[in-house]
């Protein structure tokens, strides 16, 4: 165990992601090992990148990694994509296109397969997220999954979120909706080379005028091309302008304390609900079922009893 | 403890012929596995690195253009180098029979020539899964 928490924090790649499959698969000593980095974690940018499939979220990472690269930065990759629902299989296609960036001793790059996790990243995406930030990589790039309207998971697990549309996203009732379209801290409107993209940036920018959130005229809308690479260097200006002004504004504080205060609460579910398929690991409730199957008592009542039977058993 | 096992499908070399690696990505996604495919022209450095970061059990090469005698030996070696030889190497394309003995001799486990039927990769696949498991 010293010798992987030794190795994630010389920046040995080898040890990075075999820590990385550890959590993935929920190993043994996955727990010990999260415990041992926590006071190596807290230094990385954590930056959310959402969008729906095909916006060319991993062609903007390749861009992106190239840029923090020229500023000397060490860049970590999770790139999600979905797990068959089917047979439990996953292609991962995300770093096709970051390849550019593969023999680079100061990026890191890991695709992640949601696992039947939905929200649009994998349970594991936090913990792996901790792993490179003890690694020491400065910037961490989070790839959603390509989302529809409503997997907004990457807001909890990142200090700043961009929401990448491309021109036809839809007309200005799709960007008045909740969910996805709310969660931008920059929108960037990519493949900004075709036509239309000017229209969208003109409607989010009339939608953020609405918004009731004080803090959404910092929210700015970019335009890129991951292809020509224009709008690149204003959209890392962007981001960083954005970010020295959620940590002055004491916002991102906010969200790191949000982020601890879910995970307590997860880790917390997972532990009681092991508890309870420990205690009651083997009964069948036959007798309740029936009772409840013949409309003698209803499934609440039944629950009610069972848990109080569970407080009484943990006071004892 | 929730262990999958994870495949690279690479295409080292210069050829662009790419519909046999698509093919075996996607049947092997459909057999339930995770496989990460990182697209043609890949250097053996490249695939090497992919491999290590994405921590993969199984490298599946794919070549057509003729340089597999160069090329595949030349992955099983920088594995080495990198102390990450438990990754299994097999291989798949026009690949002439009398070249394969030499390529097993290299480190590559399996050589699948066209017209081979998935269900030979999944079972190679499998059994080699299994070697690993009991060793």
């Amino acid at each position: 165990m010293n010798e992987l928490v030794e190795g994630i924090i010389s920046g040995n790649t080898r040890a990075i992601s075999k820590a990385i499959s550890l959590v993935e698969n929920d190993g043994p000593d996955k727990i010990e090992l999260l415990k041992e980095i926590h006071r190596y974690v807290g230094e990385s940018v954590i930056i959310g990148i959402t969008g729906p499939p095909g916006a060319g979220k991993s062609s903007l990472i390749n861009v992106l990694i190239k840029e923090y690269r020229k500023q000397g930065k060490k860049v970590g990759i999770l790139a999600i994509d979905p797990t068959s629902p089917f047979t439990g299989g996953a292609l991962l296609g995300d770093r096709l296109r970051m390849q550019d960036h593969s023999t680079d001793e100061n990026v890191f790059i890991r695709s992640l397969a949601t696992r039947g996790h939905l929200g649009g990243i994998s349970l594991a995406t936090s913990d792996a997220v901790k792993i490179l930030d003890a690694a020491g990589f400065e910037i961490i790039l989070l790839e959603t999954v390509g989302v529809g309207q409503a997997e907004i998971e990457i807001v909890e697990a990142s200090d700043i979120v961009l929401l990448v549309l491309v021109p036809g996203y839809g007309d200005e009732i799709q960007v008045l909706k909740a969910g996805i379209i709310e969660i931008g801290d920059i929108y960037v409107i990519n493949k900004a080379d075709q036509m239309d993209a000017t229209k969208l940036k003109t409607t989010i920018e009339y939608y953020l005028e609405l918004s009731p959130d004080k803090n959404a005229n910092h929210r700015k809308v970019v335009l890129t091309s991951s292809l020509t690479g224009s709008g690149v260097d204003s959209l890392i200006h962007e981001i960083n302008s954005t970010y020295n002004f959620f940590r002055k504004k004491g916002i991102l504080n906010e969200r790191r304390k949000t982020r601890i205060r879910k995970e307590i609460l997860r880790i917390l579910n997972s532990r009681i609900l092991e508890s309870i398929n420990q205690t009651f690991n083997g009964r069948n409730f036959d007798s309740s079922i029936n009772k409840i199957l013949n409309k003698k008592i209803d499934p609440y009542t039944i629950a009610d009893s069972i848990f109080e039977e569970m407080k009484k058993r943990s006071q004892t | 403890m929730n262990k999958k096992v994870r495949i690279l499908i690479a295409k080292p070399g210069l050829d662009g012929h790419d519909r046999g690696a698509k093919y075996i990505a996607r049947a092997l996604k459909d057999a339930g596995y995770e496989v990460i495919y990182t697209g043609i022209r890949q250097t053996p450095e490249a695939i090497v690195k992919t491999a290590i970061q994405e921590d993969v059990d199984f490298i599946g090469l794919s070549l057509l253009s003729g340089a597999h005698n160069e090329l595949f030996p030349r992955v099983t070696e920088l594995l080495k180098k990198h102390g990450a030889e438990d990754i299994i190497v097999f291989g798949g394309g026009i690949i002439p029979e009398e070249d394969i003995p030499f390529l097993k001799s290299k480190g590559i486990k399996a050589i699948f020539t066209p017209g081979t039927p998935i269900r030979d990769v999944i079972d190679f696949i499998e059994s080699q899964k299994e070697a690993k498991n009991n060793e």
